[in-house]
């Protein structure tokens, strides 16, 4: 059972083939045989989930459920839980109780989904293997030498491992989709704006978007329908109807036109992986799509720009973590300055300070336009270059990741070697557009994720196109070894 | 781009982070390999382009000022490391 997909679930709940707290607890049972080798789980809040599936169960029986309802789901430890630990995976937060829900987690909330737990991730989102975590590295389930993409590292484990049948990640350069392609799953980063931020832990606040991460485009539509609409609390929400997600998943894409940009297919790719794209870019075609090759000429200054944005507004934000009003402080400060700095030097890793000092040298007098504004001109030209492609074709389709997943230790010694992960990624952030990662096939025996780019607003057509493969492949069920036996 | 260690220091100043002696090196060495990375976009004329602030060009929308949270001061400080009568205590700034 714990194979099936959210969408099968649902209906063996409406059906009232089993129960939502007998569905809890399989999943719950399977966290506890699993979680330790994979560390994917930073809290189960295993009595939430049991008073939650009793709810969901009197709404199943009363009629009153929709597709999410006493369905198991877990959040990544960046969305604030009222009165569970919320740690965005520092030390910085490990004490800190969130007072309040996420627009994210309310609206779970109001679906009547099941809340399992908090999923481990890089620190504050910051990193592209989860190494970067307080509570240590998620491991992924194909290969536990291996990491397992971040910063969304364990909500992508969680969905590969069976052990969550969705799960929400967030994306600020590729924390959503890496991931989803290094585990073999299937994740969306939507448009800035349609996911509420707020109460989403910030880290680069013009870049910043959560989005779901599950077996199936199918799963992600249902997930995306209760986590996308207006929210007046994020003031960068943005106010449009939301459409209805699952509407043309079974569309057919006869005259689909596909954009392959040859910038995302030069040095740097692993050929193994350029093949597999080919191969399911010629699945798409036996669909009835077209292909042409196009050019995102500014691509190579994505990575560069964003370097420079995300830790400038890293910075800003963090900012507020101050020793004063929640969250760590050191012991026996003497002074005020003491206590900030010290504060901040012992509750933040590595990779964060790093961080915070870049983006506080790129804002320092004197050097905002030749960093900051420099960056965001070209976030200009990296968005024109999409939008002159959108003019040509219908979606984009290229590599999520130049590897498959690495080896622990293997980039963590050289920040540059672990930004580049990110390359392919990272410039949909910039100009604000949506992605997928579908699983696309094996290399060297570890998954190999597809991304799939389209205009702004354009998740249904993103949904259905990675939809209508799903139906012609079965790389979406493939469980990795150890984690297939029923519980 | 190479930050010597007295430019590590006083950027880490201003961002109120405290790094122990040893690791300033390190750290200039990797923040002087981050920034030569970002250097690259200093080989684009971009003096025609206009900066993007936000993905859809939207401004910052805003509320009426009207007062729509509760007081809700001791839920809040009960994360406070340190609070009595409702303040949060610092160590002393004035002597």
């Amino acid at each position: 059972m714990h194979n099936k997909t959210i969408a099968e679930l649902s209906r063996g709940l409406q059906q009232r083939h089993f129960s939502s707290l007998e569905l809890t607890e399989l999943f719950l049972n399977r966290i506890d045989e699993h979680n330790e080798k994979l560390n994917a789980f930073i809290t189960v809040t295993d009595e939430l989930a049991w008073e939650q599936a009793k709810q969901a169960d009197v709404r199943l029986s009363s009629g009153q459920s929709n597709a999410l309802t006493g369905i198991p789901i877990a959040q990544k430890d960046i969305f604030c839980t009222q009165g569970v630990r919320t740690s965005c995976g520092s030390k910085m937060l490990d004490n800190f109780t969130a007072p309040y829900n996420a627009t994210v987690v309310e609206r779970f909330n109001q679906a009547g989904a099941v809340m399992l737990g908090k999923l481990n991730m890089d620190e504050f989102a910051m990193g592209s293997s989860n190494e970067t975590s307080y509570y240590g590295p998620v491991k992924n389930p194909w290969d536990i030498g291996t990491v397992p993409g971040g910063s969304s590292g364990g909500s992508a484990a969680a969905v590969a491992s069976r052990i969550a049948p969705g799960a929400t990640g967030t994306d600020t350069g590729g924390s959503i989709r890496q991931p989803a392609a290094f585990c073999g799953i299937t994740g969306l980063k939507p448009t800035y704006g349609l996911v509420s931020r707020w109460g989403m832990i910030a880290f680069a606040s013009s870049l910043d978007q959560g989005g779901p991460m599950a077996r199936t485009a199918e799963d992600c539509a249902l997930m995306l329908q209760t986590m996308a609409g207006f929210d007046e609390k994020d003031s960068t929400s943005v106010n449009r109807p939301v459409e209805d997600f699952s509407a043309t998943l079974n569309e057919r894409l006869a005259g689909l036109k596909i954009g392959l940009p040859k910038e995302f297919f030069g040095e740097g790719l692993d050929p193994e992986i350029a093949t597999l794209i080919h191969e399911a870019v010629a699945d798409y075609v036996k669909l009835g799509a077209t292909v042409k090759e196009i050019s995102l000429p500014n691509m190579n200054l994505s990575a560069p720009a964003y370097y420079v944005v995300a830790p400038a507004e890293c910075s800003s934000n963090l900012a507020r973590f101050d020793g004063v009003r929640y969250g760590y402080r050191c012991q026996n400060p003497k002074d005020l300055h003491d206590l900030y700095t010290r504060s901040r030097g012992e509750g933040f890793g590595a990779e964060v300070k790093r961080r915070i000092l870049i983006g506080t040298y790129v804002l320092s007098a004197g050097y905002y336009d030749a960093y900051y504004l420099k960056a965001q001109k070209i976030r200009r030209l990296i968005s024109d270059d999409f939008k002159r492609a959108f003019q040509e074709v219908d979606v984009i389709m290229g590599p999520t990741s130049p590897s498959v997943a690495f080896r622990f230790g293997e980039k963590s010694a050289d920040p540059i070697a672990m930004y580049l992960s990110d390359i392919y990624t990272i410039a949909l952030n910039l100009a604000g557009l949506p992605g997928m990662s579908i699983p696309v096939g094996f290399s060297k025996n570890l998954p190999v994720g597809m991304q799939i780019i389209g205009n702004y607003f354009s998740e249904s057509r993103l949904l259905n196109v990675a939809h209508q493969y799903q139906q012609v492949t079965d790389w979406h069920h493939k469980t990795p070894v150890g984690f297939c036996d029923s519980h | 781009m190479s930050l010597s260690t007295t430019e590590v220091n006083k950027i880490a100043w201003l961002g109120r982070i405290a790094i122990d002696d040893d690791k300033i090196e390190a750290y200039a060495h990797d923040l002087s390999g981050i920034l030569d990375f970002v250097e690259q976009m200093s080989a684009l004329d971009t003096s025609s382009v206009v900066p993007m602030a936000h993905p859809m060009d939207q401004a910052q929308r805003l509320r009426a000022d009207q007062v729509t949270e509760d007081n809700q001061r001791e839920l809040f400080q009960a994360n406070a490391p340190s609070v009595d009568a409702g303040l949060f205590l610092v160590p002393k700034v004035i002597e």
